[in-house]
Parts: structure tokens; C-alpha cells; sequence
């Protein structure tokens, strides 16, 4: 994959998806949607290379913005903070 | 792959976990070493350890280990997983290895 599918300032969400290989999308974003800050750079997929794959194809990775308060409700202890995770191209969809 | 949802034991983040602790810690020397020999292994002209393997391998110890070690006794947990899997040493070598240290040193 040589180009990137998302451009900033556009909303995401993460894919629900569930594998019990090594991945780096963490639990408490799958299924929550934010916004594409930028792009990082383009490397290879670390799913395939922490099992002896070649990481191909490469995946763009974006740091992705969301409103704490979308993740944790009543449990952000400062709502107006916002959180960038850095994720995959292949674990983003564009929000519904 | 699995679709139902599933969360594996080193995914933490949002669960409760009590207060951080904010002091700040100096690494001892064997901890320096691990890190030395992390960036030796991983480096360009060996190429042995890649750090997306470092976590796998770190990943995998189970919740028991991963609770009880500390984070570079996990790294070099994981270092050894991973080295005698791709063959650069073995169980038996890393034994021998441990068995001459301990009756050298007092």
C-alpha cells in the first residue's frame, strides 16, 4: 500500500475486530470513532512482523484524536481533554 | 480469527488500577544491560530482534508472569523466548551459561 486512505481533520472509527495474534490497537478504542490528526508515515505491519512475516504490505499509521469523554462517559476526570492513539491504516473505517 | 470480543490480559488501559506511582525510579545496572542488549540484538548488523517480536514475546509470558515480573525482567523474559526460538541460543546453553555464574560468583 503506497498511498494513505484518510486525510486529517477526517472521522474514523476503529474496526471491531478481535484477533489473539499480536496487534496494536488497543481494547478500549475498538468500536469508538475520532478524527485523523495526520500522518505519521507509512511502515510495515507489526501483526505480521512480531510472528516472522515480512510486514507487507505496509500500513499507513495515523494518529488518531478522540474526546475522552467518548471514551470513558462520566468516568474522564477532565472532559474537555482530548487522547491521540497512533493506529494502522487497516483497523480504520470512515464513520458512519 | 476471532470476532467475539476479546480482551487480552496486557490490554489495560481504562481498567481500574489504583493510584501512579510517581517517583521517579533510577535503573539499576542489570536493567541497563537488558536494554543494551536489546538494542544490540535489534540493531542493523545483526538483526535479530525486532521490537514488534520484543512485545509479542512479551505478550505471550501469561497473566501470572505478566503480573509478577517487572518490566525488564519481561523484556529479558521475552528476549529469551525469542532468541531460542529463532535458534540463536538454547534452554540448555542459557542453563550452562547460569550454572557457571552462580558458582562464580560468591
Amino acid at each position: 500500500m503506497s498511498q494513505s486512505r484518510f486525510q486529517p481533520g477526517e472521522r474514523v472509527s476503529v474496526i471491531r475486530r478481535y484477533p489473539h495474534h499480536h496487534h496494536r490497537a488497543p481494547d478500549y478504542i475498538k468500536g469508538r470513532t475520532g478524527v485523523i490528526e495526520r500522518l505519521c508515515g507509512i511502515f510495515g505491519n507489526p501483526e505480521t512482523l512480531a510472528h516472522h512475516g515480512d510486514g507487507k504490505p505496509e500500513q499507513p499509521l495515523y494518529p488518531v484524536r478522540f474526546d475522552v469523554q467518548h471514551l470513558w462517559g462520566p468516568r474522564a476526570e477532565q472532559p474537555n481533554d482530548t487522547i491521540e492513539v497512533e493506529i494502522y491504516e487497516h483497523w480504520l473505517e470512515p464513520a458512519a | 480469527m476471532s470476532e467475539e470480543p476479546y480482551r487480552p490480559h496486557h490490554d489495560l488501559a481504562g481498567l481500574e488500577a489504583g493510584p501512579v506511582d510517581r517517583v521517579e525510579h533510577n535503573p539499576a545496572h542489570w536493567e541497563k544491560q537488558v536494554d543494551a542488549m536489546l538494542t544490540l540484538l535489534s540493531d542493523e548488523k545483526r538483526g535479530l530482534l525486532r521490537v514488534d517480536e520484543l512485545r509479542r514475546g512479551i505478550e505471550s509470558l501469561g497473566p501470572q508472569a505478566y503480573d509478577e515480573l517487572s518490566y525488564y525482567e519481561r523484556w529479558i523474559e521475552s528476549i529469551r523466548l525469542i532468541m531460542v526460538e529463532k535458534g540463536v541460543v538454547s534452554e540448555a546453553e542459557i542453563a550452562e551459561r547460569i550454572d557457571a555464574l552462580s558458582k562464580a560468583t560468591p
